[in-house]
């Protein structure tokens, strides 16, 4: 990230306190992104909320006096002691990804804890939206439950997904059954890699039976940043292409950020 | 010097009175179970209530039981034991923590009224399964404990356009429960207090009604979390004049804070809503307050609306009850259900709906078969789903319904 951002500059804090990853993204008057920063939520929202601040400041060359507004999403929305506002997370993602695609659009977003899926018409503005329901599958919980079961690092997972040479079907809508479904291809001796495939698969069906997908597809989210290979498969799926914006990791705090910087500019596209 | 909360919501002066009627109405049963001069019904919430007046019971409604339960929060901690019997915790939530409680030797009405140490015991199980199958497996059950008859009538369901052919099944079945209800009784139907009965329902299900179509003022001036429990004499009070007299004192009050101007939110009411389905009993104060802070009020429901019986006729008592318990939202068919909602969503005003999909009740959950967006495309009415449960706590998550809320208002701000 280049820091070619003069520190006289004023400039626009988002805070995304999710259920697994806290994200901060600083955007200056133009929207553009000029720092972030990502750290497990952990157990004190508040003060992974500031180290993910410090963070983004550093990289953005600036200091906390440019930071003119700062708007809070997530779980944990209501723990950052320096924003002055809070939105919801579903508002935040929608707001990120019609910055980025301007136009009617579908977003998914696959989180840690629960799934979003938000229509916007071509002026941006929400139509409909739907959470996943109270089970983990379709979640990056779980994912995280099965890189666990098959005891391999969560951050392997894409690279070994896209080695697959077969694809296992795990059907089940809960996170213990498709545990038990797991189990009985590792009895098979169905090679991890497959596995893998098989579960990225199921989180995918699962995220798309929550709603029609009508418009432009995007997706977001901490899953499809670190597994690039979702993207691939989710076209698969619906047959078509899908867009994600530069970082979807950052969607929602980008998103936060642009509420801030709307709040103190009357910009509110 | 201590925090001084923020005012939300204005109280309803008539709602203590209402809060002695239930009270009243417990000790009267109470009385009766101990001393044994009066027989003793238990009833469900829409079973044939006028006609066990007309023979001289008390009328216990294990549904409100089973709602106390909830709202006091001890249903959850109650439902394992009915599990554990047997009774799926996918069922009815009423019947598994009502079941679980009387297991376990527990009310709620010990705390509520001093001197109450448990629920009458009943004499005979009057239901009818307009509400759900539930019902009948959950009197079966208590008929067995308490070694009593349960009888009731079998209701239709998915009903479109309500023919004689309906009509005639279940008044017959009614007729049918007068000889053995007699028989327990130790004496004869009269016809009089029958129809007195019958009269003074009506009376109460004409009043309920417009109180709750106060709402349609703006602002509203009651909540429908006020409703749920303003509701309780129209349940287990209908037949009697004391349930009238409540209702024309709520109504007053309600005509009082209408011609005033005054709503039941404090704050400004920018947005109301139709919530569509059960409450989440042990949430209705953080609900109400919830709703209350974004400024939202929830105005108007199917389920306070389901005490509303305006064909019951005292000159063809029968008849009309049959009429009255069959033409009820919920043994209705979908296409019925939803000119029913939209037919609420333009008397009230609604600017979005809610709708309450109840884990384990699902003959009160609307969203399972593609209503909301049948609806939505007929009205362009917004609408959210919110998964809970009527009394199981363990199939909600709080911050989720915050989450889902939050961002359905600001959906609706988007809009405006």
């Amino acid at each position: 990230m280049s820091k070619a951002y003069s520190t006289d500059k004023l400039i626009y804090g988002g805070v995304d306190v999710g259920a697994s990853h806290t994200k901060v993204a600083l955007i200056d008057t133009a929207g553009h992104l000029c720092g972030h920063g990502v750290r497990k939520s952990g157990v004190n929202f508040s003060a992974t909320a500031e180290m993910c601040l410090a963070d983004a400041l550093q990289m953005a060359d600036c200091t906390t006096n440019q930071v003119a507004h700062t708007v809070s999403t997530g779980y944990g929305r209501q723990n950052v002691t320096y924003a002055t506002e809070s939105r919801t997370e579903i508002g935040c993602h929608a707001k990120s990804c019609y910055f980025y695609f301007p136009e009617a659009i579908t977003v998914i977003d696959i989180g840690g804890q629960d799934n979003k899926i938000i229509k916007l018409d071509p002026h941006g503005r929400r139509i409909s939206f739907k959470m996943n329901r109270k089970c983990a599958a379709g979640t990056g919980a779980f994912l995280e439950e099965m890189a666990t079961r098959l005891d391999i690092p969560l951050s392997d997972m894409d690279g070994l997904a896209r080695k697959s040479t077969e694809t296992v079907n795990i059907g089940s809508y809960c996170t213990v059954f498709s545990a038990t479904e797991v189990l009985k291809y590792v009895r098979q001796g169905k090679k991890v890699e497959d596995i893998i495939k098989g579960l990225f698969v199921s989180v995918i069906r699962r995220v798309l039976e929550m709603d029609a997908l009508t418009e432009k597809v995007v997706m977001t989210g901490g899953v499809v940043a670190h597994n690039p290979y979702f993207i691939d498969l989710s076209e698969e799926q619906i047959g078509r292409g899908i867009w994600t914006p530069p970082l979807p990791q950052l969607a929602g705090a980008i998103g936060a950020a642009l509420y801030a910087k709307a709040n103190q500019t009357s910009d509110n596209e | 010097m201590a925090h001084e909360k923020k005012q939300l919501l204005r109280r309803l002066e008539s709602a203590k009175e209402l809060n002695r009627f239930m009270a009243d109405y417990y000790y009267e049963l109470n009385e009766a179970a101990i001393s044994g001069k009066q027989k003793i019904a238990w009833c469900t919430s829409v079973g044939p209530a006028e006609l066990l007046r007309g023979l001289g019971y008390l009328i216990y409604f294990p549904e409100t039981h089973a709602a106390m339960l909830g709202a006091t929060r001890m249903a959850t901690d109650l439902i394992p034991t009915a599990s554990a019997m047997g009774y799926s915790p996918e069922i009815c939530s009423y019947l598994t923590a009502d079941i679980g409680a009387f297991v376990k030797g527990i009310t709620p009405l010990s705390t509520a009224f001093k001197g109450i140490a448990s629920v009458p015991k009943p004499d005979v199980l009057v239901y009818n399964t307009n509400q759900c199958r539930d019902v009948l497996d959950w009197f079966n059950w208590y008929g067995d404990k308490f070694n009593v008859p349960v009888i009731g009538i079998q209701s239709h369901r998915s009903v479109g356009e309500i023919t004689d052919s309906h009509i005639a099944s279940i008044t017959s079945q009614i007729e049918n429960l007068v000889a053995p209800l007699e028989e327990l009784a130790g004496r004869k139907l009269d016809m009089d207090a029958f129809q007195q009965a019958v009269t003074l329902s009506r009376e109460c299900s004409d009043l309920w009604a417009k109180c709750l179509a106060t709402a349609s003022a703006k602002p509203a001036p009651l909540t429908f979390f006020d409703a749920t429990t303003l509701m309780g004499p129209a349940v287990v009070g209908r037949g009697t004049l004391k349930a009238v007299k409540t209702y024309q004192l709520l109504l007053e009050e309600l005509e009082e804070r209408v011609d005033a101007g005054e709503g039941a939110l404090v704050g400004e009411e920018k947005y109301r809503l139709y919530w569509d389905g059960m409450p989440v009993w042990g949430r209705l104060g953080m609900h109400s307050k919830m709703f209350a802070e974004l400024n939202v009020n929830v105005i108007a429901s199917t389920y306070c609306s389901s005490w509303i019986f305006s064909t019951l006729n005292p000159s063809d008592p029968f008849k009309s009850m049959a009429q009255a318990y069959t033409e009820l939202f919920i043994t209705r068919n979908d296409a019925y259900k939803e000119r029913y909602i939209q037919t609420k969503l333009d008397l009230f005003g609604c600017d979005g709906i809610l709708y309450h999909n109840a884990r384990t009740c699902p003959n009160n959950t609307n969203c399972l078969y593609g209503m909301p967006q049948r609806l939505f495309a007929k009205t362009d009415i917004p609408f959210v789903t919110m998964d809970g449960d009527l009394n199981d706590l363990r199939c909600l998550s709080d911050e989720q319904t915050k989450t889902n809320i939050e961002a359905f208002i600001e959906q609706l701000e988007e809009m405006k």
